[in-house]
């Protein structure tokens, strides 16, 4: 549930909270298109500290490292599978090399930039803000609805899954005995309860809100209407810069690796 | 026995929930947790089989620190069953529902279809043997579930909000049900908002606050202190209001069982006649 936590809002303010959706969301697409233009270890050392200082300003950092933690499981799954099949089934360096390792750590690194930066987004932004920004982004206010919706229930949800897994401990079930297929196994009696109770939820809000006439009137205006203020252009113009230099470098400049550099 | 010795916990979010919890349940006891809201009942009972370990302090039970033994180890002693039960069913029928538990402490097959036999007959669920849990009533789902614990007959019971969302026939069921099992001297510990609930079942009542224990002692003790139940954010039961609003008869007023009501005011009634 860990890694769910990072993602989790906290009603809190801060500069960073404060900033546009749409700009801190362009912002996190330019993040994400730089990870993945590049493959090489030091511009994703370099990208992997661009979001820490949003994190500082806007004091979420315990929820960041931990989001980080949850997230760490994954990472050493990738390291495992680029490192292996890397190895086995490509031509690249054929004995387990310092190219190789940098390769695998840097696809980890890519990874982890991907989780870091949206889990700065989604530490920062009010479901509420995220679906208004939807909205006046003219998706269809059905999409928006659903989103917010899916984003608000998920703590929800982490909660219920904690309250059933101590239930079934209760009843003696051991999650983490046997062998990996058991394990697997050992999580449907976890599992069960949680889809079944989303879904009577889901019906249940489904009628609560058809009782209360949702979707009655055609046109719909907003309390609030969010608008780009001087921090969310200077951000703005930063995530444009930021994308302007990773696709020169992408196309005119070729980055050494660490381990070139470092033989020098 | 359960030994409970300067116990505090912590969330990890930060929210202190216990502030020193000192307790001694005896073998054999049958005690009521009660509080308002948020007071830290659940946290507590679910130090009891080691759902939650204590940030300070110590549970024993039986001699056993909760910090050394895992749930599955402590809750063969110590069964729990949930406030929901659709936090627990999950399979096809009703009797692997039962199954599960003592599938999961090793229990042999023939065992397993003795305990089986033995829990639903006990609840009173045998005919439903074959049905998916899911297609019974929200009572007899509780059933189901007060039944999976019970199959593994564990010395101490734990229930956390036995009567919520029952009718009042199936609530009267329950009770008479967890008296009863504590009459097979059974531990039982029963966490609940129900004051009338308690007042007919007349257990020891632990009142709980911020955390903290704010009196212990019989249910006619605890329940007519107006004072304790006003801390505690419940009310008497109704009974005990009505005789605490009669002007002063010379009648005995701490009382919170409707038959010994009754009683005193029928002769209260034949001494005006």
């Amino acid at each position: 549930m860990s890694m769910f936590e990072g993602f989790r809002f906290r009603r809190v303010s801060s500069v960073v909270h404060l900033l546009d959706p749409r700009a801190k969301f362009f912002f996190v697409c330019v993040l994400f298109i730089t990870a993945i233009l590049n493959s090489k270890l030091p511009p994703l050392i370099l990208l992997f500290f661009v979001p820490l200082p949003f994190v500082l300003m806007a004091g979420v950092q315990r929820e960041w490292i931990r989001s980080m933690r949850g997230a760490l499981f994954f990472a050493f799954i990738i390291f495992l599978f680029n490192f292996l099949f890397t190895y086995l089934y490509t031509e690249y360096p054929q004995v387990p090399s310092a190219p190789l390792l940098e390769r695998s750590i840097a696809m980890t690194l890519r990874f982890l930039v991907l989780v870091e930066s949206f889990s700065v987004f989604f530490l920062t932004t009010s479901p509420d803000h995220l679906g208004l920004a939807l909205e006046q982004s003219h998706i269809p206010y059905e999409f928006c609805f659903a989103f917010t919706t899916a984003v608000r229930f998920v703590p929800v949800l982490a909660e219920e899954a904690q309250t059933i897994m101590d239930a079934q401990k209760a009843r003696g079930l051991e999650l983490e005995r046997g062998n990996f297929l058991k394990r697997v196994r050992n999580y449907i009696p976890i599992l069960i309860p949680l889809i079944v109770g989303a879904i009577r939820r889901s019906l249940e809000l489904a009628e609560a809100m058809e009782s209360r006439a949702w979707g009655a009137s055609e046109k719909r205006t907003n309390l609030y209407v969010l608008k780009l203020k001087r921090n969310d252009y200077l951000l703005v113009l930063i995530s444009v810069l930021m994308l302007i230099l990773a696709v020169y470098v992408w196309l005119y400049i070729p980055i050494p690796s660490l381990t070139i550099l470092l033989s020098f | 026995m359960i030994e409970v010795r300067d116990l505090h916990f912590t969330y990890p979010t930060g929210v202190e929930a216990l502030r020193g919890i000192n307790l001694t349940v005896r073998d054999g006891e049958f005690l009521a947790i009660m509080g308002q809201n948020g007071a830290g009942k659940t946290t507590l009972v679910k130090h009891f089989n080691g759902l939650l370990k204590p940030t300070a302090g110590e549970v024993v039970i039986d001699g056993v620190s909760t910090r050394d033994a895992s749930v599955a180890q402590i809750a063969r002693n110590v069964g729990f069953v949930f406030q929901n039960p659709d936090h627990q069913l999950f399979c096809e029928t009703v009797e692997e529902e039962v199954a599960f538990a003592l599938r999961n402490f090793g229990f042999k097959e023939t065992a397993i279809k003795n305990r089986v036999d033995w829990a639903l007959n006990l609840l009173d669920i045998k005919r439903y043997r074959e049905t998916s849990p899911f297609m019974l009533s929200g009572g007899e789902r509780k059933r189901v579930a007060l039944a999976s614990v019970l199959a593994w007959d564990p010395k101490v019971v734990i229930l956390d909000e036995p009567t919520i969302g029952q009718d009042h026939r199936q609530k009267e069921k329950l009770r008479q049900f967890i008296v009863q099992l504590n009459a097979q001297k059974k531990t039982v510990i029963v966490v609940t908002h129900d004051v009338e609930f308690v007042a007919e079942s007349n257990p020891q009542v632990m009142l709980m606050s911020g955390g903290e224990i704010v009196a212990e002692g019989d249910a006619r003790e605890i329940l007519t202190d107006q004072k304790l139940v006003a801390q505690a954010s419940i009310v008497s039961p109704e009974i005990t209001q009505i005789l605490s609003g009669l002007p002063d008869l010379g009648i005995q007023k701490n009382v919170i069982d409707v038959h010994e009501a009754t009683s005193i005011l029928l002769d209260l009634l034949e001494v005006a006649s």
